[in-house]
């Protein structure tokens, strides 16, 4: 086990997505400036059959949950926070055979609203397949069925 | 394009049947979509299917399995109504999430705002219980292959 208790935290909120368990997605890495997620190759993936490129739509999944828990970098308890919109500006097809991953930060955090951006890359982080950026809403802590969710995370025994 | 899909193209559109067409699709038959001919127009569908849910507590449609049916849905309309030679290439996408998508059947319509000859402009807007309570309205853009010249 590793000894980072937010990519723990991570792992155990990612393995809580069925889509994302689906997609095969992974937490990698997680510290207070973001968090980063892999989606390896597979070829249910692809949108593309002639060029065996991924769909934008398994991108965006990897993007919107990237985004979405870079949230849990943030805040000092775990919250539901629903996406508001998100935008992904495609730079160039995600190149087959080969893993995604996914980069999140939040970079302004208010009583209600958390604003991130990020982007994906595969070999080289300086050449990014796809930057997005993200708005997510704060629901509070209280939100009912919240807590067994949130305790789940934390490892505690729900 | 290949033969095989070019085929699939034409008969899909001609019986207003998409399905082979999606069978081609990895990616669409991951996620479950559908597509159906209304007169003039094409409806798209997700079933509601468990490998779809994102947040475990309401339950509640992953929002990118929501943002790539409406990409796909987008995708497919232009391939359908343009003829273009090949799937569009996406350029970007921004969505608005309105509403939770609830664990039940979603639907999506496109229009095409504006179709230069390299760039389409595509609004999808994607409901569940009505048209008129949308769960997710998005705009792309896509690249559109210049046909070759006969």
């Amino acid at each position: 086990m590793t000894e980072n208790p937010l990519l723990e935290r991570a792992t155990r909120f990612v393995s809580a997505l069925r889509h994302c368990q689906v997609l095969g997605i992974t937490a990698h890495q997680a510290s207070e400036e973001g968090i980063t997620l892999i989606m390896p190759y597979a070829t249910h993936l692809v949108g593309d059959p002639q060029s065996g490129v991924i769909h934008g739509g398994a991108l965006t999944s990897l993007m919107d949950t990237a985004c979405g828990m870079a949230t849990l970098c943030v805040l000092p308890e775990f919250e539901v926070c629903p996406t508001l919109d998100l935008r992904v500006d495609y730079m160039h097809p995600a190149a087959p055979h080969k893993p995604v991953y996914g980069f999140a930060q939040c970079y302004r955090v208010t009583t209600d609203v958390i604003f991130t951006r990020g982007f994906a890359f595969q070999d080289d982080p300086q050449q990014p397949i796809a930057h997005v950026v993200g708005t997510f809403m704060r629901m509070g802590k209280r939100l009912r069925g919240t807590q067994g969710l949130g305790s789940a995370i934390k490892g505690e025994q729900a | 394009m290949t033969h095989r899909f070019k085929t699939r193209l034409e008969q899909a559109h001609e019986r207003g049947d998409y399905e082979a067409l999606l069978n081609l699709i990895p990616y669409a038959k991951l996620i479950g979509i559908e597509c159906t001919r209304l007169g003039d127009e094409l409806l798209f569908r997700l079933p509601a299917n468990k490998d779809n849910i994102g947040n475990p507590i309401l339950p509640a449609l992953h929002g990118g399995v929501i943002a790539g049916f409406m990409e796909l849905s987008a995708a497919l309309y232009l391939l359908v109504f343009t003829g273009a030679p090949g799937i569009p290439k996406i350029i970007d996408f921004s969505l608005d999430y309105l509403r939770a998508g609830q664990f039940r059947d979603t639907y999506a319509k496109c229009q095409v705002w504006r179709q230069g000859r390299r760039v389409a402009n595509v609004a999808i807007t994607a409901w569940q219980s009505t048209a008129a309570e949308p769960i997710a309205t998005a705009r792309a853009h896509f690249k559109i292959e210049e046909q070759s010249r006969p």
